[in-house]
């Protein structure tokens, strides 16, 4: 009787407002739960507040579970009043209109839009949510000016659709996701989704009769998506941004830019933007008009970054262009001085970036376009600067290639191995290429006193030895050395291809093997006698340092969470550096070159993690700006027991470099059965990528970030 | 009115509530004469009120229509006598008694609301209603036969399990009330707790309520739990497997549930296939259960009424109009077949003046005449010719946009927010603009042709005005056909009428007492109907103060309220997720209609009356055939509550907007063809609901973070939307 005389108190007023609305979250939070019943602390508390000292305990759990269940009647009465308020979000005021139902007193001054932060107190053994209610000053509240008014409701209309379809206008949200996108272009067959709004359009447009149903289906086959007329909006839109893109003014075309990258609701001006790309390529090249393709490129590159935009549909028109950018014979008036290379590298870049993206089993973009270019590289006459794109594109590709490999190993063996296999048919090259190569690498022999450190490395990373090339490169070219650094290269080569066959399958391994030979005579050829110019090297390094950057993803995916496990690579660099000690040395390089295989055997044995990680900090001097990365990548590795090299001493005896002097396409098979015994790592197939490392060169900073965002 | 309806089933033991009838398991023939003096009790109730609060006309009116010749007794204990009320559970529908009343006897569910109103000591009303629980039984042993029939069920054919898996929610909630009843609390959790996970996602919401139910004390003023108490819970029921179940139970001297099933639920038998899972799914999920047979058998006149002639001067005006105008020639529909719906009596349509409706004035005629003129520029719509959406995006709408009308012309909008405004906007070029005061009008020259000009204000034109006077969120609001009123209804309880002339509030509408959710005029004006959280819909004339009919028998909130096209009946949408069609001439509800498996937000009738569309906070629209009360389709895909339902103005395309951001256009007319209706689901009501949303959706059109709650129609078939934008 007691506890009935007090509850008419409490249920006028003792929910105070915390309590009401904890529990109200907690109701929402905790539907299923069939009975939260507030603590009895809670009740002694309030009685407290509300000046009632001594609550017995069975008053308090009697009052607690009848509070709790008229707060509970009270947030589903509120909840009401959200659904008819077409709100989402449960206010303060609709439990003030649930209290006002059932006759209760609303609490006043409890206006918030917001959550409402309750604060925690604890003390004397008893915890307590409060909300904080801070004095207030009203001079302050005088004296500060007032809000600005708050915009009064407002009316706007928009299209939200025309005759069934939806115009993509800022008002309206992007019109297809780029998930929808791609979804469309890749399965054009399912294109036709009800629920899409492609799906009015089409009906929209189709013949009379349910039975067009299925011609309208038929129909969005045969229609270009391009059939879409712009607003006049977007058109002007489309006039400004490509007037920007191509105009003088650097500031305007930055934004243009952006706003290509960004605009969501570009969807509909993609095939404009795609042939005004294709075609402002076909005309700048005719007329050797380099700025204007280095804008085209960058307009390319911005549509590729929107987020909002699957360019696939219009690659058949892009790609071309790009290529075109890549290996066209003459791209600027004078070569000797524009900065061609550039446009390559920036190009080559994008190819690289879009192989990756869109490269299906369907449609296989990259293993066609690695093969449009092996096609010009095996060409004999091809123009060099045409070579330099290919090049540069397969040291883009490859890396990538294996990156993709590594990552759906299963999914996509086939395809990858094919095109690896290409890529190996690319570089047997014809003894006149040979040539080429030997006159390239003379150009580049570096000093003795880098070269040092370079062969350290070499085995090691290649990336940083190339910045050492370069280096050297500028110090001096001898063409005296010439026979001497070519071998030197090419007997690298086979140091790289024991690392090669080490992790992939045997039958695999011969086209594997020649992968690398082709890196060398890249990394090199550009400095070639016929485009000695300096600027030239350079990009090479760019270049270059583009495919090393991604090797360095595989090197932080493999490397990094594997080097440690599996000790084979790790053995063979170390295989690589050491023979090369003796470089300068004009006649001896072949000397050192067979030598290298037996040689190996020996410093194999010994633990590598010495040679790894010290010159790897040394060589850091010389290419700050890449120090971070190295670091990260090269950091991780722990010391690595050194228990691989055993297998390869009889390995490498049989694979004297001299082959690969002579023709690349040697066939270095003896190998591969005794290596095949390695091959119990379960990752050993996420090693076949890394064989490439060493042979890539430094990145510089400049690309890195853009091939690590890829 | 439970009691009153179904005496002509086959569940022949049917009983009134009371402890005394219960005493033993077998059918007792009582039932019939026992309901008699409950009805006389209520009156008696009724009149007393009524003398209490000195409404001796009402009084009076209420005796002639009961034919109560006698003046009845004056009970010593008023309180008690009011009490009555309660006992009215078990009355049936008082029509017209019932709309003489405000509350207190207005639903049978009602009997506990305006109790805690009337200021406590109601005792004795929740006693009589809760009578029934009183009955003791062992509380240990409900988890025993609960799960024991559990058993049986699961053990049954296939055929019958689906059909008496049907009765596990309603013995579940009652055998919990029951334990609760008689304090048994911790059998009662425990009870809830083991069994709770068996029933049926869709009745999660009501279980959330029972969940915190665990003293008898809360059952006082608990109305859900009064609905379910007072309404018996109908079951649909093939023979065979009733049979089955009655055998099994009788064999087994399971009483308790016996008593349950005989007390309590409504089991409504037929002959024929026992129905599949899918077919009880689509129509069960209400409050009580399904509707009865009975109550959707009575005939409706969905026809549309005749058109009154008009003349209309087919001029070439409009064709330059449209060239001017620069829009797309599209070829017209033919006239007559405009005209001919309009001239030919349809079979089905109710006499021209079933309704009084009012007269046309010139004005009207006029908008007649723009009328036809635009319907013949209208866009034939389809599934291949889908309409342009225009969304209309309210900005800055902090203080929350809580409802939306168009005018029929298209030509204003107006907005209810939770700041308690209503404002309303021109959509046209052409402003707002007040009528001049009184005196200014005194200057005016009656006689000049241009009269209606200017009497117009210029200096007050503006493209929104706004409205004061609620003092609680508009939920809702509507323009009437003319364009000359607005009404309002709101969280404060009453409707408003505005003036679109003087942009002033004419009349307040008072007699729901609790927030009015919805309120709408009759396409012919006039009228009105308007539903509130009293669970009561009511009819008003703009020129009455007080509603000329009430429509009591919802066991939830009323939600939402729609006039059929020919105004002779309404259509109530409820949060019970029941929708209840009435006939406005009598105020019988006509049809009820079950299927949704939470509250329905919107209704929308189909411009031919045939059908009617409702969208619910399970993001289903059902489709309905009104002349047989069937459920005729289910449109899945919108994933949030539907807040507007439009059809096109011929009906070819249903467009749905919703919670989501989206509107869905929808191909109404393959909708109702695909359904087959011949005469044996008509009878039976089992129909097999092809599952073909995906077919039927047109269109989807998401828009930017604005929830979309209202849809209309232009006359040319433009459809226009309308909804907040929610910066979060």
């Amino acid at each position: 009787s007691k506890i009935k005389h007090r509850e008419p108190i409490s249920t006028a007023h003792l929910p105070p407002p915390g309590v009401l609305y904890l529990a109200v979250m907690a109701e929402e939070r905790r539907q299923k739960q069939c009975s939260v019943v507030l603590p009895s602390e809670s009740m002694k508390a309030m009685a407290e507040s509300m000046g009632v000292g001594q609550l017995q305990e069975d008053s308090c759990v009697a009052l607690s579970e009848e509070v709790s269940y008229r707060i509970k009647e009270i947030a589903q009465d509120a909840l009401k009043f959200m659904h008819h308020g077409k709100r989402r979000k449960l206010t303060t005021s609709d439990i003030d209109y649930a209290l006002k139902l059932k006759n209760v007193e609303p609490l006043y001054g409890f206006q918030s839009q917001d959550f409402i932060p309750f604060r925690f107190a604890s003390g004397g053994g008893r915890e307590l949510h409060f909300y904080e209610e801070k004095e207030v000053d009203l001079s302050d509240i005088i004296s500060t000016p007032l809000p600005r008014v708050p915009l009064d409701v407002s009316l706007k209309a928009h299209w939200l659709s025309i005759d069934g379809v939806q115009p993509s206008i800022p008002e309206n949200p992007p019109p297809a996701t780029k998930e929808q996108q791609k979804a469309e272009s890749t399965e054009p067959l399912k294109a036709v989704k009800p629920g899409q709004e492609e799906d009015g359009s089409i009906q929209g447009k189709g013949q009379s009769g349910t039975s067009a149903e299925v011609k309208g289906k038929e129909k969005l086959r045969m229609k270009p998506r391009s059939t879409h007329e712009l607003s006049v909006e977007q058109q002007l839109y489309y006039k400004e941004i490509t007037e920007a893109c191509v105009g003088s003014c650097e500031a305007k075309r930055a934004e243009a830019l952006q706003s290509i990258a960004t605009d969501p609701g570009l969807y509909q001006m993609l095939p404009r933007f795609s042939t005004f790309i294709s075609e402002g390529v076909r005309v700048n090249v005719v007329q050797n008009n380099l700025a204007l393709l280095i804008y085209l490129m960058r307009m390319m590159k911005a549509l590729m970054d929107n987020p909002t935009l699957y360019l696939e549909k219009y690659l058949h028109e892009l790609l071309p262009a790009v290529v075109t950018c890549i290996v066209s014979k003459q791209l600027c008036l004078r070569p000797d001085v524009d900065n061609h290379w550039a446009l390559r590298d920036f190009a080559a870049r994008l190819m690289a970036q879009s192989c990756k993206t869109f490269s299906t089993t369907t449609n296989n973009i990259q293993s066609r376009i690695t093969k449009t270019f092996t096609k010009s590289w095996l060409d004999d006459k091809t123009q060099w600067t045409t070579r330099y794109g290919c090049i540069v594109i397969k040291t883009l590709i490859i890396p990538r290639l294996t990156v993709e490999g590594v990552r759906i190993k299963a999914v996509m063996e086939g395809p990858v191995v094919s095109n690896i296999d290409k890529i190996g048919a690319i570089t047997s090259p014809p003894p006149s290429l040979q040539k080429h190569c030997a006159s390239v690498i003379a150009k580049i022999r570096p000093a003795p006193d880098v070269v040092d450190q370079y062969r350290t490395d070499y085995g090691y990373l290649g990336p940083m030895l190339c910045s050492h090339v370069v280096k050297a490169r500028t110090q001096a070219a001898l063409q005296a050395q010439t026979v001497n650094r070519t071998t030197l290269t090419i007997t690298q080569v086979p140091t790289t291809l024991t690392i090669t066959q080490v992790p992939s399958g045997g039958s695999r391994t011969p086209s594997i093997i020649k992968v690398p030979s082709s890196f060398t005579l890249m990394s090199t050829r550009p400095a070639t006698p016929t485009q000695p110019s300096p600027p030239a090297t350079k990009y090479i390094v760019m270049a270059t340092s583009a495919g090393a950057a991604s090797t360095q993803q595989v090197t932080r995916q493999t490397l990094t969470s594997f080097l440690n496990r599996n000790t084979a690579p790790a053995g063979t660099y170390t295989v690589t550096t050491k023979p090369h000690r003796p470089p300068g040395l004009a006649k001896h390089a072949t000397v050192t070159a067979s030598r290298l295989p037996f040689s190996s055997s020996a410093p194999s044995s010994v633990p590598s993690p010495v040679l790894l990680s010290s010159p790897v900090f040394q060589l850091h001097p010389p290419e700050p700006s890449s120090n971070p990365v190295f670091q990260s990548v090269l950091q991780p590795c722990p010391p690595v027991p050194s228990s691989s090299p055993r297998p390869q001493s009889p390995s490498f005896s049989p694979r004297p470099s001299v082959p690969v002097l002579q023709s690349p396409s040697f066939s270095p098979r003896p190998p591969v059965p005794v290596l095949q015994p390695r091959l119990q790592s379960p990752y050993s197939s996420l090693f076949s990528p890394r064989p490439s490392v060493p042979v890539l060169q430094f990145p510089s900073s400049s690309c890195i970030s853009d091939v690590i965002d890829l | 009115m439970a009691a009153v309806q179904d005496g002509g089933s086959e569940l022949e033991g049917e009983k009134e509530p009371k402890p005394e009838l219960m005493n033993d398991g077998s059918t007792a023939p009582a039932a019939a004469p026992s309901s008699r003096p409950e009805d006389q009790q209520t009156l008696l109730a009724v009149l007393q009120f009524l003398k209490r609060n000195k409404l001796i006309e009402s009084v009076d009116a209420l005796r002639r229509e009961a034919g109560l010749a006698d003046e009845p007794e004056e009970a010593p204990g008023s309180e008690a006598a009011g009490g009555a009320g309660g006992a009215a559970a078990g009355s049936g529908e008082l029509g017209d008694a019932g709309a003489l009343l405000s509350r207190v006897s207005g639903g049978s569910q009602s009997a506990a609301a305006p109790a805690p109103a009337k200021g406590g000591d109601d005792q004795p009303d929740v006693s009589v209603v809760l009578s029934a629980y009183s009955q003791q039984g062992d509380p240990s042993l409900y988890q025993v036969y609960y799960s024991g029939l559990k058993k049986f069920i699961e053990s049954v054919l296939d055929c019958h399990r689906a059909e008496l898996s049907q009765l596990f929610y309603p013995l579940f909630v009652h055998m919990y009330l029951e334990l609760v009843y008689n304090n048994h609390e911790s059998e009662a959790k425990s009870f809830f707790e083991k069994f709770n996970g068996d029933q049926e996602c869709y009745y999660q919401d009501d279980l959330r309520v029972l969940s915190g139910l665990t003293k008898k004390e809360h059952m006082k003023g608990n109305e859900t739990l009064l609905d379910f108490r007072t309404s018996r819970f109908v079951l649909r029921i093939s023979r065979d497997s009733y049979q089955l179940l009655k055998r099994h139970l009788q064999e087994r001297q399971n009483n308790q549930i016996w008593n349950i099933i005989q007390e309590h639920l409504y089991i409504d038998i037929f002959d024929g296939m026992p129905r599949s899972k899918s077919q009880i799914d689509s129509m069960s999920g209400s409050l009580a259960g399904e509707a009865k047979r009975e109550d959707n058998k009575t005939k409706v006149y969905y026809g549309l009424l005749k058109e009154p002639e008009i003349e209309v001067p087919l001029d070439d005006e409009d064709e330059e109009a449209e060239n001017e105008e620069g829009k797309p020639k599209k070829k017209k529909p033919k006239k007559d077949s405009m005209g001919s719906k309009s001239k030919k009596q349809d079979p089905n349509a109710p006499q021209q003046n079933r309704i009084p409706l009012p007269e046309l004035k010139d004005s009207d005629k006029l908008d007649k005449i723009m009328y036809m003129k635009e319907a013949t520029k209208r866009i034939r719509l389809g599934p291949e010719s889908l309409p342009s959406i225009c969304f209309y995006t309210f900005l800055n709408a902090y203080q929350g946009l809580t409802a939306v009308d168009f005018t029929d012309d298209s030509s204003l909008l107006a907005g209810g927010f939770a700041d308690s405004t209503v404002r309303v906007w021109s959509v046209t070029p052409k402003k707002l603009r007040k009528v001049k005061s009184a005196a200014d009008l005194g200057m005016i020259d009656k006689e000049s042709d241009d009269v209606l000009e200017r009497i117009m204000d210029e200096k007050t034109a503006s493209e929104c005005k706004i409205l004061y006077g609620h003092s609680g969120p508009v939920y809702g609001v509507s323009f009437s056909p003319d364009r000359n009123y607005l009404l309002s209804s709101s969280e404060d309880g009453t409707i408003r009428l505005w003036s679109l002339q003087t942009f002033t509030c004419l009349v307040a509408y008072k007699g729901h007492n609790y927030p009015v959710w919805d309120t709408q005029f009759s396409p012919y004006g006039y009228y009105f109907v308007s539903g509130g959280h009293d669970r009561v819909a009511r009819l008003w004339a703009t020129d009455h103060y007080q509603p000329l009919r009430m429509f009591a028998g919802h066991l939830a909130d009323i939600t939402c309220t729609r006039f059929h096209p020919n105004s002779n009946y309404v259509a109530t949408g409820s949060a019970d997720r029941t929708i209840r069609l009435w006939d406005v001439l009598n105020g019988h509800c006509v049809r009820v209609l079950t299927g949704h498996k939470g509250p329905i937000h919107t209704l929308a009738f189909s411009p031919n009356g045939k059908y009617l569309a409702s969208g619910s906070t399970d993001g289903r629209v059902l489709l309905w055939d009104i002349g047989h009360g069937l459920m005729i389709g289910e449109l899945k895909g919108h994933t949030d509550t539907i807040y507007a339902l439009r059809f096109s103005r011929d009906g070819e395309i249903l467009a749905s907007g919703s919670m989501d951001n989206t509107v869905r256009l929808w191909d109404a007319i393959r909708a109702f063809d695909d359904v087959e209706t011949d005469d044996f689901t008509a009878a039976t009501g089992h129909v097999h609901l092809p599952d073909n949303s995906q077919e039927l959706l047109l269109g989807t059109y998401l828009s930017k973070s604005t929830p979309v709650i209202h849809l209309h129609f232009t006359r040319r078939n433009l459809l226009l939307s309308a909804g907040a934008y929610n910066s979060q």
